[in-house]
């Protein structure tokens, strides 16, 4: 543990990059190759990085299992709520166009919304599985 | 030569079925569960391509309807294979947690060993 | 407005209280959420058959998409048979539930399993209701890898090897799945079954519509367990918690035959998959080769719950043996037996898993005397027994007349006798049992068994009595089955 001070350091100085960059990921989505799923796995990774270079008691320590739990149904049940929401307005279950004012700007916020329900759902289902094998047999 | 011809011009699904049944192989030849559902990975993998090869046309754009462009590569494989890959990173992940479940329960992975040390199982 | 949005709303609302349960994760919230979803689902699946009965096919355009650009969900008869199928099925099972999870499991895994089953019923839902192939490949495996965890949850610890086979096998049955809808989708270019069904016509001569059938065909067989693909099954039901086995042994092999059904003769159509083909001989040999072969094994069982689980292969059997049939009559004793079965199998296993509950055991020898400690439960067990043998007032008998029927008006004399001469097989295993529980002295460990607790005993009831009911006026299921069969031989989606 005496040698990685170099790595440590790296990848500390690493984290918050791959933190904004996994939002770059996921906003850019709207418009081009990116979204929820890539952007959720590259905060799970981030977090995974983090554990690996200070231990998984530090990892858990900032995420805690129960965080992780609910993150997984959270971004279910954002997704879910997205189509309840344009069911309560009066139109088709995921149908966005009623949550703006136009057909353009309505099916941005429901994709964006929907890719957020994605991200938080995948970064806490890729943290569970790391968490499940990481923290057997100890 | 024209039997040739169609063997290389459509390398793509060679690849694929090449992968699909190896992957079919390790799954029924190993008695490891990991490399088994390594096999079923690979399996899985093969039709991953065998979707989306197909989907990319040469030239082709992605379907943003622009003036300058005719031929667009059609987007919905890609789609369904994120999908897919989604279900395969899931029955990847419950395998292995079954896998590591198993090992505690009977103290092996191998199914022969397994089932030598329990016959009712 | 509520009206218009019922076919999301049966899928949707079980997913909701999926991830409610799972974010709450308290054992005392779950099963209330499930049992109330459960109940809203009969309410939503009824008022969708009501619809359809009276009004034809209903279209809904997911996300206002419409189709065949958007995923579609489309209920017609069959479809909509199949949801009241599996949401009554699912409520029955709620009240029975809290008593024998509780016994069964650890008391902080209790939620997941709600978790898992309000999962597993969006899955089969959500595979009945789509109209669109990718859409169904996607429930088909939250269905089946929901059922997997809940297998795996099995106290035996054997209960993981099934759940790893199940996983192994199932999985291999859904890529063949996406292999065969990919072929379809690169020939088609439409994803969309109704589109689909019309475009395949242009298309049918080429290999790769072949092959898509041949790869549909095997992966779905693979979900349904026909023989000789049901190796995963006995451990799977013999193992899995007792709730858990009722509910796959009634609903998930049922909705895979629809998918089936849907394929056979909605996609590809009756005349391409019969008349060009050689697929009712393998069939008809493979079905007639589940009800013997599978029977005598099940004969040879010394657990129940296995016994009752190699029954089912040989009743998917005669499940199967109608759409090789593929007439009428034929079809109409499949469809009718996706309902018979389901209620004559749920009420045995229930039976089985009060017993389990009360005992602690499932083998054969636990059982001895059995029939004396809990008079009311075995009872059960003998009614729905004499449904699965066929005897005339059940519904056993109700599919297995319109399969004799049915092979009789195509000219195989020799089925219909098979069919009766089957039925001598289920007698035996189905009295080895009654033997045992009834007629010999109680073990020491039975004689201090006491009967089993009311919310266990009115849901078997509820079975066995549909059973009986739906035996002697089968008018209702019956004829929504022969409506289905005929749109199905039309070929109208």
């Amino acid at each position: 543990m005496r040698l990685d001070v170099i790595l440590r350091v790296i990848s500390k100085l690493l984290l918050p990059f791959m933190l904004v960059f996994a939002l770059y990921v996921q906003f850019h989505g709207d418009y081009g190759p990116g979204g929820g799923f890539q952007a959720g796995v590259i905060v799970a990774a981030a977090v995974i990085l983090y554990a690996i270079m200070f231990g998984l008691d530090a990892a858990l320590e900032a995420v805690p299992v129960r965080v992780v739990e609910i993150m997984v149904p959270l971004g279910v049940l954002i997704y879910a709520g997205v189509g309840v929401a344009s069911l309560l307005l009066g139109a088709n279950f995921l149908d966005y166009d009623v949550l703006g004012h136009d057909h353009h700007h309505a099916q941005e916020l429901g994709v964006m919304l929907v890719e957020i329900g994605v991200l938080v759902s995948v970064s806490g289902t890729m943290l569970a599985i790391f968490y499940a094998f990481a923290g057997r047999g100890r | 030569m024209d039997f040739l011809q169609t063997v290389v011009s459509h390398y793509n699904q060679w690849i694929a079925v090449f992968l699909m049944v190896s992957g079919l192989y390790i799954v029924v030849a190993r008695g490891n569960m990991v490399k088994k559902l390594v096999g079923l990975n690979l399996f899985q993998t093969s039709v991953y391509l065998l979707y989306i090869s197909p989907g990319k046309i040469l030239g082709g754009t992605p379907p943003i309807l622009a003036a300058e462009f005719a031929v667009y590569s059609n987007p919905l494989p890609h789609v369904l294979i994120l999908t897919a890959i989604v279900v395969g990173v899931a029955t990847l992940s419950l395998g292995l947690g079954l896998v590591v479940r198993i090992n505690e329960a009977f103290g092996t992975i191998e199914e022969e060993e397994l089932f030598a040390r329990d016959p009712e199982a | 407005m509520i009206l218009d949005n019922l076919p999301a709303l049966q899928v949707v609302i079980p997913l909701v209280g999926a991830t409610i349960c799972a974010l709450i994760d308290r054992r005392r919230v779950a099963w209330p959420i499930a049992l109330a979803i459960s109940l809203v689902g009969i309410v939503i699946s009824v008022a969708l058959l009501a619809q359809v009965l009276a009004g034809g096919p209903i279209s809904y355009a997911m996300g206002g998409w419409a189709p065949p650009y958007g995923i579609e969900y489309r209920v017609d008869v069959v479809n909509a048979y199949i949801l009241v199928l599996v949401s009554v099925i699912g409520a029955v099972i709620m009240p029975y539930a809290p008593r024998s999870v509780a016994a069964e499991l650890a008391e902080n895994k209790q939620a997941w399993f709600y978790t898992m089953y309000l999962l597993n019923l969006t899955g089969l839902l959500g595979m009945a209701i789509t109209g669109d192939a990718f859409n169904a490949f996607v429930f088909l495996e939250i269905s089946s890898l929901s059922s997997y965890v809940m297998i795996a949850l099995g106290r035996d610890r054997r209960a993981l090897l099934a759940a790893y086979q199940y996983l192994i096998l199932g999985t291999i049955g859904a890529t063949f799945y996406v292999i065969g809808v990919g072929l379809l989708y690169a020939m088609t270019g439409t994803l969309n079954f109704v589109d689909m069904a019309e475009r395949i016509v242009d298309v049918e001569s080429s290999r790769s519509v072949l092959a898509a059938l041949a790869f549909l065909t095997v992966g779905i067989s693979l979900k349904l367990a026909l023989f000789p693909l049901h190796v995963w099954l006995p451990n799977a039901y013999a193992y899995a918690p007792s709730v858990a086995t009722v509910f796959l042994a009634s609903t998930a092999t049922k909705v895979a035959v629809y998918l089936f059904l849907r394929f056979f003769f909605s996609i590809f159509g009756a005349r391409f998959v019969y008349a060009d083909l050689p697929l009712t001989e393998i069939l008809l040999v493979l079905s007639v080769a589940a009800m013997f072969i599978a029977s005598i094994i099940a004969i040879f069982q010394d657990d129940v719950k296995r016994m009752l689980a190699y029954s089912s292969v040989a009743q998917i059997g005669y499940m199967t043996l109608g759409i090789g049939i593929a007439n009428l009559n034929g079809l109409t004793g499949t469809i009718v037996h996706l309902f018979n079965h389901a209620v004559t199998k749920g009420a045995l296993f229930m039976a089985v898993g009060a017993v389990v509950m009360r005992v602690g055991r499932h083998d054969l020898e636990g059982l001895a005397g059995i029939g004396r400690r809990m008079p009311v439960t075995m009872a059960g067990f003998v009614i729905a027994g004499l449904s699965l043998i066929g005897v005339p007032g059940t519904v056993g008998f109700v599919s297995k007349w319109y399969l004799a029927a049915g092979a009789f008006e195509s000219g195989a004399w020799l089925l219909s006798f098979l069919i009766m001469a089957s039925s001598f097989l289920a007698v035996v295993y189905v009295g080895r049992v009654v033997e045992i529980a009834w007629f010999r002295e109680p073990t020491q460990a039975v004689a201090s068994v006491e009967e089993a607790p009311l919310s266990l005993i009115i849901p078997t009831w509820v079975l066995v009595a549909a059973s009986v009911v739906f035996g002697l006026d089968a008018a209702f299921t019956a004829g929504v089955a022969e409506r289905a069969a005929e749109a199905l031989l039309a070929g109208i989606l």
